[in-house]
């Protein structure tokens, strides 16, 4: 992926994504259908605060004590023999995860869908060490045949039409006939998923939430695949990052309430799976083994930071993508980054560094639209401004990696100006005067006149401000 | 209850570029018998460089708007956006400065025009005007930052010859975004570009906003476009359909 390589611009690749109409088209009606279920889940706004204040109240008191919590779960989870891993990189979780299948031999693994697994490039890293995995999550499993990444943390091949994943199939499976039929094409992966299914030697998942009271592995999904790869092979392998940890095994209802709901519209998922650990004596089935690895991958360094720890709320329901108006018109690729949309916007930056990554804090407009539907209630657009006030000044105070790395000398001078033609009512009416003597010369050639007027015709200075008009009125001046 | 007077901050996309809004807007208080003050030293919010980053910026401008409004009267201001800036981000961009308790201060008195002609004034309006089909764009930050919905639709409604046709995505930003609008041009041109179509779809004559830096960016796109609506702020429209001629 370009963004470990520094070259990742959201510039250059959201305009790109703007020349595609039918990649516009295809998040739009997917996004529209997201956002009409969801609303019809929190018909009563009322009983939404109250749901999103639980939830965000839950999330951050976890956060209040996360180290404790983890030690607390690692205990639990040893007890109920699960065995704990910890990665402080992306790099420990692979090897982790690869030092696990040599030790049993396993060269075939089957993976529940898991965001996580993503931030690892755990498939490209396998693969390269002569390991099969594959996705069996059905949206997954699409966009792995095309070689693809997922373009939403939800519905990772939300950006294909039926026909694209008509013809895909048609090319990339064995005895598959071209049919643009759901049904029957959800019919040929489960075909191939479920021999993989029996074949695989060890089972990858998620972890949506992980209890530290009970040392509890929650999962949801809708297709049976997470409970197939965590339960048919003989090792199951979750990974998890380390803030989705919560309490007590109370805290899981409130939150699958506003994850499922804000996520899918669904009331509930199809399936909700709650592992405790391997198989026990005299249990029929269940894997022998189950390992949990917690990954830090910057987020120790999110955590300690007040101005955005709550970006660790977040529980990865994807709402804030699908009302977002920007990530709606261009897509999740084209964030060229794991986490895609306004969450991705604010949680890339801090794990990549705002030095590689300053394009993404300012690819919203500030609307809120993302604010407004988050159910715990993650201060999106404040801290997109806290990661571009950090961007733009390196300071001993500020503690996002790579502060000050979107310095811009042009711009500070740019503000330098603003600043001092508004701080002086004089120097503000002779730019007021400016505008109207020199305003009608612009032409709109370059820079930012060049931009506006892309699809805008130039704004034209009033021929009396209201400063003229408020004097001409006689109204009080105090 | 009904203040002497008021305070007016115009804003600087108003002062500029839509003055009449803000003319209008005083005399909608003025007609209800409020005494209209406008300090002339006012110049702007701060909000460009404050969502920037550029908080230093934002704050030397800021303090200098405060100073201009000394005494304990509401602070009007006709734009969701701006009056967001002043009463939620004022606090935070003063906090643990000296002078952070006249920003708090100041911040609490700081009222959207239509939400002090309804829920302070309790105006009651007798349109004047012809038909007329109008369209409503609710202004991101008036809407989710002032909680701007009820009040502007209620005075639209008591207007009896204006029929409204709401546009279809009518809470999605129109794509201006302060600095948004240049650093991405091309997103930002599909978002207006997406706008005027539903303006032109909803086939209205005029399209209403209580934000002057969205009509800029609506309007700017309506007229590239050789679109017949035009953009008016909703204090203007309210104004000029109501006098007494």
């Amino acid at each position: 992926m370009s963004a470990e390589t520094g070259s990742a611009d959201f510039h250059a690749s959201s305009s790109k994504a703007l020349l595609d109409p039918s990649l516009r088209a295809n998040f739009r009606r997917a996004m529209d259908g997201l956002m009409a279920k969801r609303a019809a889940q929190f018909p009563d706004p009322a009983e939404w605060e109250a749901l999103r204040s639980l939830a965000a109240s839950i999330r951050a008191r976890t956060l209040a004590k996360l180290p404790e919590l983890l030690d607390a779960l690692e205990t639990r989870c040893a007890a109920n023999g699960i065995r704990v891993h910890w990665a402080e990189t992306t790099d420990d979780a692979n090897e982790i995860v690869l030092g696990i299948l040599r030790a049993r031999g396993a060269t075939r693994l089957v993976k529940g869908k898991s965001m996580v697994s993503e931030e690892m490039h755990l498939n490209d890293f396998l693969e390269k060490n002569g390991v099969e995995s594959l996705e069996s999550d059905l949206g997954e499993y699409i966009i792995q045949l095309d070689g693809e990444t997922p373009s939403h943390i939800i519905m990772p091949a939300i950006h294909k039409s039926r026909q694209q994943i008509a013809r895909l199939f048609g090319e990339k499976i064995r005895g598959a006939e071209y049919t643009e039929d759901v049904d029957a094409l959800t019919a040929t992966a489960r075909r191939v998923l479920r021999r993989k299914f029996f074949e695989a030697e060890a089972g990858v998942s998620g972890v949506n939430i992980a209890v530290a009271e009970t040392g509890t592995l929650v999962l949801v999904e809708n297709e049976g695949n997470g409970r197939m790869s965590t339960h048919v092979p003989p090792v199951h392998i979750a990974l998890m990052g380390i803030e989705k940890v919560v309490e007590k095994l109370e805290d899981v209802a409130p939150i699958l309430t506003v994850l499922t709901r804000s996520a899918t519209g669904q009331p509930v998922s199809t399936y909700l799976n709650l592992i405790s650990g391997p198989r026990g004596p005299g249990e029929k089935d269940g894997p022998g083994e189950v390992h949990l690895v917690i990954l830090d991958n910057g987020r120790s360094r999110i955590f300690a930071d007040q101005e955005v720890a709550a970006t660790l709320r977040c529980i990865r329901c994807g709402a804030c993508m699908n009302y977002c108006p920007v990530y709606t018109r261009v897509g999740g690729h084209a964030y060229e980054a794991v986490y895609p949309g306004p969450i991705g916007s604010i949680l890339t930056p801090q794990t990549e560094g705002l030095a590689k990554r300053h394009d993404l804090p300012h690819a919203s407009s500030l609307c809120h639209a993302c604010v407004e539907v988050c159910p715990v209630k993650i201060p999106i657009t404040q801290i997109l401004v806290t990661l571009r006030k950090e961007s733009a000044h390196a300071s001993p105070e500020f503690l996002v990696k790579g502060a000050g790395g979107g310095r811009d000398r042009l711009e500070d001078l740019a503000w330098w100006g603003w600043r001092m033609a508004h701080v002086s009512p004089l120097l503000y009416k002779a730019m007021s005067l400016g505008l109207r003597v020199f305003g009608p010369l612009l032409k709109g050639g370059a820079g930012p006149l060049k931009a506006w007027t892309q699809a805008r015709t130039m704004p034209r200075r009033a021929p009396r401000t209201l400063h003229d008009l408020a004097s001409e009125k006689g109204l009080p001046d105090a | 209850m009904k203040p002497e007077a008021v305070y007016f901050f115009g804003t600087c996309v108003v002062d500029l570029f839509f003055p009449e809004a803000g003319l209008a807007g005083i005399e909608l208080l003025k007609r209800e018998g409020v005494r209209v003050i406008f300090p002339r030293g006012q110049t702007c919010c701060a909000q460009p460089p404050f969502n920037c980053g550029h908080h230093a910026e934002a704050r030397a401008v800021a303090r200098v708007q405060i100073a201009l409004f000394p005494r304990d009267l509401p602070v009007v201001v006709p734009s969701g956006s701006c009056a967001g800036m002043m009463r939620h981000h004022y606090p935070e961009l003063f906090a643990g400065e000296p002078d952070e308790a006249a920003a708090i201060a100041f911040a609490g008195r700081v009222v959207e025009l239509t939400q002090f002609l309804v829920n302070v004034l309790g105006v009651r309006l007798t349109d004047r005007g012809g038909p007329e089909t109008v369209t409503w764009h609710s202004s991101c930050h008036g809407l989710r930052e002032m909680g701007l919905e009820a009040e502007p639709k209620g005075l639209l409604a008591q207007l009896g010859n204006v029929r409204v046709a709401p546009l279809t995505r009518e809470r999605e930003c129109c794509g201006f975004g302060g600095t948004f609008s240049v650093r991405y041009p091309d997103i930002s041109s599909a978002m207006v570009a997406d706008k005027v179509a539903d303006v032109v779809q909803s086939g209205a004559s005029v399209v209403l906003s209580a934000d002057a830096a969205c009509l800029l960016n609506i309007g700017g796109a309506l007229e590239k476009t050789g679109a017949a609506a035009r953009p008016m702020h909703l204090a203007e429209f309210l104004w000029e359909r109501t006098r007494e001629r």
